[in-house]
């Protein structure tokens, strides 16, 4: 096993046990150490490597698979997906049972409470952070905010506007 | 284990095959979020568990950190059929999804110089942008008159999108201080006219 497969592991692992709030909470840290730190990528790939993971079925936390597979393979995306997977499982498999006890305790009204903004702030900084590079001209802009929209305020399957807006730009209504 | 003892729980314990092929299912239908699928498939299909269960079950799981459908898979299979049954939940959740999404990167990877690939992958991008977006929008609704979470929102925001701070040392104070505000402001004081 080589050492770019035990740091892709060794990342995860600790986004794993970061991810408060979810896979997209931990979005700008993974862009940080693929992009900044390790330089596996630009930050234009990463986004393209997450609007793949979008359009495939499964978690959506599968961006990892990719990110893991683009940069040492098969074995790569395993030490990804298993590390991004596999902590946070064991933590939540080790304390299932004493959760269901503490379920009217005041302190984890206040630790829930209390990290929803956070989480709100991590997922909004990834927003910003896949925008920047996804946005290319003001055609690209009017897309994400229509269809920011149509996720936010309307019942449209998501799937049906990814399809909508890869199809407007294969027909290329997004300009260069 | 103690048992919830809620009345209307799983009619039978399901074996190793059906906890993999539940989550199959689950892995491949679901398209732009696995959550409702899972639930639909849990609670009202196969009955595992009441409604109520599973919302104490993603409750932890959403309170843990981690991608939470996985978190719901592994903590599922444990209860029914302890390490192998979690193991078959999450390996019925990943491996499908795995293999296309790889595939679709091959072929990707592939065509991407063809200018309507190209062309239809920056749409694809912006709309997925978008998406993230969104879910920040929606789950950002119950701040809505709260200032100290919009300001501890704004300031994750600030230390991680514009400073590029690494997440641990943000996490480490904003955290505390985020639990600190809540508790000081809204739980801590049971005098506090509040709705409950």
């Amino acid at each position: 096993m080589n050492s770019t497969v035990l740091t892709l592991a060794e990342i995860f692992a600790r986004l794993s046990l970061l991810a408060f709030g979810g896979g997209n909470a931990v979005l700008p840290e993974m862009q940080r150490q693929v992009v900044e730190v390790h330089r596996w990528m630009t930050a234009h790939e990463f986004a393209e490597l997450y609007a793949l993971a979008q359009a495939a079925p499964g978690p959506n936390m599968l961006v990892s698979t990719l990110i893991g597979w683009r940069v040492a393979g098969l074995a790569g995306a395993l030490a990804a997906t298993l590390g991004l997977t596999l902590p946070s499982c064991a933590l939540t498999m080790a304390v299932a049972s004493a959760w269901h006890r503490f379920r009217n305790a005041p302190w984890r009204r206040a630790v829930q409470a209390g990290l929803m903004p956070v989480t709100v702030g991590l997922i909004a900084a990834g927003a910003l952070l896949l925008c920047q590079t996804t946005t290319t001209g003001w055609r690209t802009a009017a897309l994400t905010a229509v269809a920011t929209a149509l996720f936010v305020g309307t019942k449209l399957h998501p799937l049906l506007v990814l399809a909508a807006a890869a199809a407007l730009g294969a027909a290329g209504l997004l300009g260069g | 284990m103690p048992n919830s003892g809620l009345a209307d729980a799983a009619a039978a314990t399901p074996g190793l095959t059906e906890l993999f092929t539940g989550f199959l299912t689950v892995g491949l239908l679901g398209f732009g979020g696995v959550l409702p699928w899972a639930r639909r498939m849990i609670v009202e299909q196969r009955r595992w568990m009441s409604a109520a269960e599973f919302t104490d079950l993603l409750a932890l799981c959403q309170f843990l950190p981690g991608p939470n459908i996985i978190n719901v898979s592994a903590a599922l299979g444990l209860r029914f059929q302890g390490l192998a049954g979690a193991a078959a939940c999450f390996v019925g959740l990943m491996a499908a999804p795995m293999a296309v999404v790889i595939a679709a990167g091959a072929v990707f990877a592939r065509y991407a110089e063809v200018p309507w690939v190209r062309h239809g992958f920056a749409g694809l991008a912006a709309a997925a942008s978008a998406l993230v977006l969104a879910t920040a929008l929606k789950i950002a609704a119950p701040l809505r008159g709260r200032i100290d979470g919009i300001l501890v929102a704004l300031a994750t925001l600030a230390a991680v999108a514009w400073l590029r701070l690494p997440l641990l040392p943000v996490l480490l104070v904003i955290g505390p201080a985020g639990i600190g505000i809540t508790w000081a402001l809204r739980i801590g004081q049971p005098r506090a006219a509040s709705g409950r």
